[in-house]
């Protein structure tokens, strides 16, 4: 890990992006917008394992397209290695996406089914411009994520699911880069599957070096593979802090109901322990609740939840939670 | 014992498909006992589905279903169409992943429970209606007066979900069949659905068959577990026999593949589930296993009693005191 001192690969700081959902005229309604994400702000350092968790529609994913500027950020600053990304124009871009890549949950829909695998993972050099002998390099990316070189002639549809993911990870790795986006990179796989896939991204990071950006709704897996995680719930983070102290002692209330929902596959563990049960689901991110964005369905909420929103504030094992009345 | 009220024996489907025959099951035995909840476990492809749309009657006429599924004594293979049909619904439901797709977009979502209830008893629509609006109370609905007056497209996916149940549970099947019924949802949102059909289980006596992949799920909410590879069960037993003492290799690479708190390195299973359309001699898991032999090859295990549980491994109880 590194010194405090480094600055740091990626920060990203009031991350704000808006969708204007369309007037519909026959209805009468108003142009509506929706707040993917508020004020967002994060670090991502070398060489670690930044985890982004939280349930569908809390804008974890929106979060992880803004950093690599595939959306347009509606507000914010994006700082890779100390360069804002908003003010690049469209070239300087692409020489700065190099540093930057991105794996996709679905390796079906990522992979072009008319090309061969090895002119898929040779494309980004293709694209980038870069001279010299592809063949040997994709051989190279080939057997770096376990596969072998007679695979580069090979179609996506002649590999399984698991593998298929492992040629998206070859071609992110095609440029060297500092930053990896994995947006939800083992959803898809069965366990047995996925856990060839998890120790991979570890054993690649371990060898490059580089940093990864690991979304996923499993907590399990960030658990196990993230240095810090950032837990997202209605395009806000409610707290983030070094995965030990957030997973051990969660400080704000739906972290811990997060947690205390996932099934852990041990029969006594899981019966013995108490669950917090979330009433209702996630609030309309068109119109989300004033104050803390939690307080419609958190048992602790006053009214000052309503009235005040919470700032992450730093709490007892070293991690930033946003709440009026955390847990200790 | 008590006898069972849904008993499957030597179920095979095969089906017809243009590159030959695909055996997705192939011989599978349950038992499912009046108010359990039953896990069966598998990945994708290990026709944890198929034998349960082939119990039901639901799948297409490509496949070729053999063996027997007595429900409550009454024979479902072979049965005619108009027969399965005043089955399905009446004594045993079925709810799967996504319940956008069971539910009709253009019907209010309590007509469509009234239609269910309709279908099978001479109930008044009047009676049919009121008793629409308790289902989704019972299945934690609020405003469920107001709610059945709705669209699917108004519901969330949890609450889509609930009302795929309150359907399913209408004539009060006496097995309800749940493929995957959280797998779509987040998990808090899954939570509150498996404690929905926990109730419908304890307080209607229900028997519920979990299909899933998700081995956490089976650890929280099942009894007795059937773990299936490749169209054959190849063990079953007790939720905590399964997890603690686990008997077939299959099984414990699957727990040693799980992340969990305190594993440094997760331990995948080599290699792939085989091409079903060439099955494996024997035991359909030895390519794949590290405690194969020859004797292996020879014929598909049956499952035989090892410790608490039931294995499909030839040196299942050999391996089992060498740990």
């Amino acid at each position: 890990m590194n010194s405090p001192t480094t600055s740091p690969l990626l920060s990203v700081r009031h991350l704000v992006k808006e969708f204007q959902m369309k007037a519909m005229r026959r209805s009468g309604r108003r142009k509506r917008i929706v707040q993917a994400v508020t004020d967002v702000s994060f670090d991502v350092h070398r060489g670690e394992t930044l985890g982004l968790v939280g349930e569908s529609g809390s804008g974890k994913t929106t979060v992880g397209r803004c950093v690599l500027r595939l959306i347009e950020p509606t507000a914010g600053q994006v700082a890779f290695d100390g360069v804002d990304l908003a003010q690049l124009n469209f070239e300087e871009l692409r020489q700065v996406r190099r540093k930057m890549q991105i794996v996709f949950q679905d390796p079906y829909a990522s992979l072009d089914p008319k090309m061969t695998v090895g002119a898929s993972i040779a494309e980004p050099l293709v694209v980038q411009g870069i001279d010299g002998n592809h063949e040997d390099k994709v051989v190279s990316l080939l057997e770096l994520v376990g596969l072998s070189a007679d695979h580069a002639r090979r179609f996506p549809h002649e590999f399984s699911g698991g593998q298929r993911q492992r040629v998206g990870v070859a071609r992110a790795l095609a440029l060297d880069p500092a930053l990896i986006v994995l947006d939800e990179p083992v959803s898809a796989l069965d366990v047995s599957i996925q856990a060839g896939v998890v120790n991979l991204f570890g054993d690649l990071q371990q060898r490059l070096g580089m940093s990864y950006i690991f979304i996923a709704h499993d907590l399990s897996v960030i658990r196990h593979i993230a240095d810090r995680v950032a837990v997202m719930y209605l395009g806000k983070i409610v707290e983030i802090g070094p995965a030990a102290a957030v997973y051990e002692h969660p400080t704000h209330p739906y972290t811990k109901a997060l947690l205390s929902a996932v099934p852990l596959p041990n029969p006594r563990v899981e019966r013995a322990r108490s669950r917090i049960m979330l009433e209702g689901e996630i609030p309309s991110p068109v119109n989300p609740p004033s104050g803390c964005r939690f307080r419609t369905r958190c048992w602790k909420a006053t009214e000052l939840c309503a009235m005040q929103e919470p700032t992450l504030e730093i709490r007892g094992h070293g991690q930033l939670s946003a709440c009026h009345h955390p847990e200790v | 014992m008590p006898t069972p009220i849904l008993e499957i024996r030597n179920l095979q489907v095969t089906f017809n498909t243009p590159v030959g025959p695909l055996v997705a099951v192939r011989g599978v035995d349950i038992d499912v006992h009046a108010g359990e909840m039953l896990a069966v476990v598998g990945e994708s492809g290990s026709g944890k589905s198929v034998s349960f749309l082939a119990a039901m009657g639901l799948l297409p006429r490509s496949a070729t279903v053999t063996g027997s599924v007595l429900l409550d004594g009454q024979q479902i293979v072979g049965m005619s169409p108009k027969q399965m049909r005043s089955v399905r619904g009446r004594l045993m439901s079925m709810i799967f992943q996504d319940p956008l797709s069971a539910l009709n977009p253009v019907h209010r979502v309590g007509a469509q429970i009234t239609e269910m209830l309709r279908a099978h008893t001479k109930m008044s629509e009047r009676a049919a209606n009121a008793r629409a609006v308790e289902l989704l109370e019972i299945v934690g609905i609020p405003q469920p007066g107001d709610r059945a007056m709705q669209y699917p497209h108004e519901f969330s996916g949890g609450m889509r979900q609930r009302v795929v149940i309150a359907m399913a549970i209408a004539n009060s099947p006496k097995v309800l069949i749940a493929d995957e019924p959280t797998t779509a949802l987040d998990v808090t949102v899954q939570a509150q659905i498996l404690e929905v059909i926990q109730r419908v289980q304890v307080q209607f006596g229900t028997a519920v068959v979990l299909i899933t992949h998700d081995l956490g799920v089976v650890a929280r909410v099942c009894e007795r577990v059937n773990v299936m590879y490749a169209g054959c069960f190849v063990e079953r037993g007790n939720v905590h026999g399964i997890f603690e003492q686990p008997t077939h290799p299959y099984t414990r690479g699957l727990l040693a593949s799980l992340p969990q708190t305190g594993v440094e390195r997760l331990v995948p299973i080599a290699g792939f589930p085989p091409n079903m359309l060439r099955p494996p001699s024997g035991c359909a898991f030895r390519a794949r296993c590290d405690h194969a032999v020859e004797a292996c090859g020879s014929a598909i295990p049956p499952l035989v009693p090892v410790g608490e549980s039931e294995s499909a491994c030839i040196r299942a109880s050999e391996l089992m005191g060498r740990k």
